[in-house]
């Protein structure tokens, strides 16, 4: 579920941090950049894992502040396709069980990928599945929330989310930018073993 | 910024959660995204089976792991999340009816117990019917 990635960057030191080691002012700045952040097609970046290579550093006229080009590998959280995670149940609703790692919320089990045959109770407020209990009756098997679940990764979804314009310009826009979701995982749990972990546990 | 190579190599969750520990202990003040982050990942790692793990025994196990032909991704998931029964080996190996036997799930699980010996007790708290249940194999 974590990767590394190699990436190349610019980094700007101001003059105020020149009293630090270098290494440690980049360390500083790439972190402050990138921790829990999203990148494009890349994945939620969690920290710096180490730097591979520092070039010279440079100024530019006009600027007090030292640039260095910096390559460096950062620990991204990307599960592949497929992965089997485990995680906790966040909200359920008509749209499907939102799933949360802690650090990560946006996982959607959609109700297609649900065990089958799975209902949402509207005054439980949580998807129930209707095992089937082999003699005719059923048992109900609730989702509640806070439940550890198993899942399945099957897709992921990356969106660009633009920094919002000047405000005042456009104001309706900027209520639909605000609710963008930079990377989005949806996931299964219609196969034997995936779902509530107590469920299979005898 | 430039990313030179998006997915350079995979990380098993114990090296994540090295890592972490590292920064969360090191002298220099981090604040903001990267405390936030550092947190939330440290306490979801610190719930996962790889807290009680060990770089020797994980690749130890890696090597007992083998003979079974897996690929790198399968063989990732079996260290980050130890299967303790045959249906979870049968989700997070493709095709593992026609690829190991039944007897080879069987040293699949034994060899994640022999290795990560924490992952057997915590299936044995309550009701264990017909069900087969290796004794406590250690």
């Amino acid at each position: 579920m974590f990767i590394l990635t190699e990436m190349k960057n610019v980094t700007r030191i101001l003059p105020e941090n020149f009293n630090m080691k270098l290494n440690d002012a980049i360390v500083r700045e790439l972190n402050k950049k990138l921790a829990n952040k999203v990148v494009l097609n890349v994945g939620l970046c969690i920290a710096l894992f180490d730097i591979t290579s520092l070039k010279e550093s440079f100024i530019i006229p006009g600027d007090g502040a030292s640039h260095t080009i910096v390559n460096f590998r950062y620990i991204v959280f990307r599960p592949f396709m497929e992965e089997i995670l485990v995680g906790k149940i966040r909200s359920c609703n008509e749209n499907g069980v939102h799933v949360t790692l802690g650090f990560f919320d946006d996982i959607l089990i959609p109700p297609n990928a649900l065990q089958h045959p799975s209902k949402f109770n509207e005054t439980e407020q949580a998807w129930v599945w209707e095992y089937d209990t082999g003699d005719g009756g059923k048992h109900d098997l609730f989702m509640d929330i806070g439940d550890c679940l198993r899942f399945r990764v099957t897709a992921e979804s990356f969106t660009e989310t633009c920094p919002p314009g000047p405000s005042g310009l456009q104001e309706e826009d900027s209520t639909t930018t605000t609710n963008k979701i930079p990377y989005n995982l949806t996931g299964s749990i219609n196969e034997p073993g995936l779902g509530i972990l107590s469920w299979w546990d005898n | 910024m430039e990313i030179v190579n998006s997915n350079s190599a995979s990380l098993s969750n114990y090296e994540v959660l090295k890592h972490l520990q590292k920064i969360k202990e090191s002298k220099i003040k981090h604040g903001g995204q990267l405390a936030t982050i550092t947190y939330e990942t440290l306490h979801y790692l610190e719930e996962a089976q790889c807290k009680n793990q060990t770089a020797e025994s994980i690749a130890a196990c890696i090597k007992d792991l083998e003979p079974f032909n897996l690929n790198k991704s399968e063989k990732l998931m079996l260290v980050n999340t130890p299967p303790t029964t045959a249906l979870e080996i049968q989700l997070m190996i493709e095709e593992s009816e026609d690829r190991l036997t039944e007897e080879q799930v069987q040293q699949i699980l034994n060899i994640l117990v022999q290795h990560f010996p924490h992952i057997a007790p915590a299936k044995q708290d309550d009701n264990q019917e017909e069900e087969e249940e290796e004794e406590n194999s250690d």
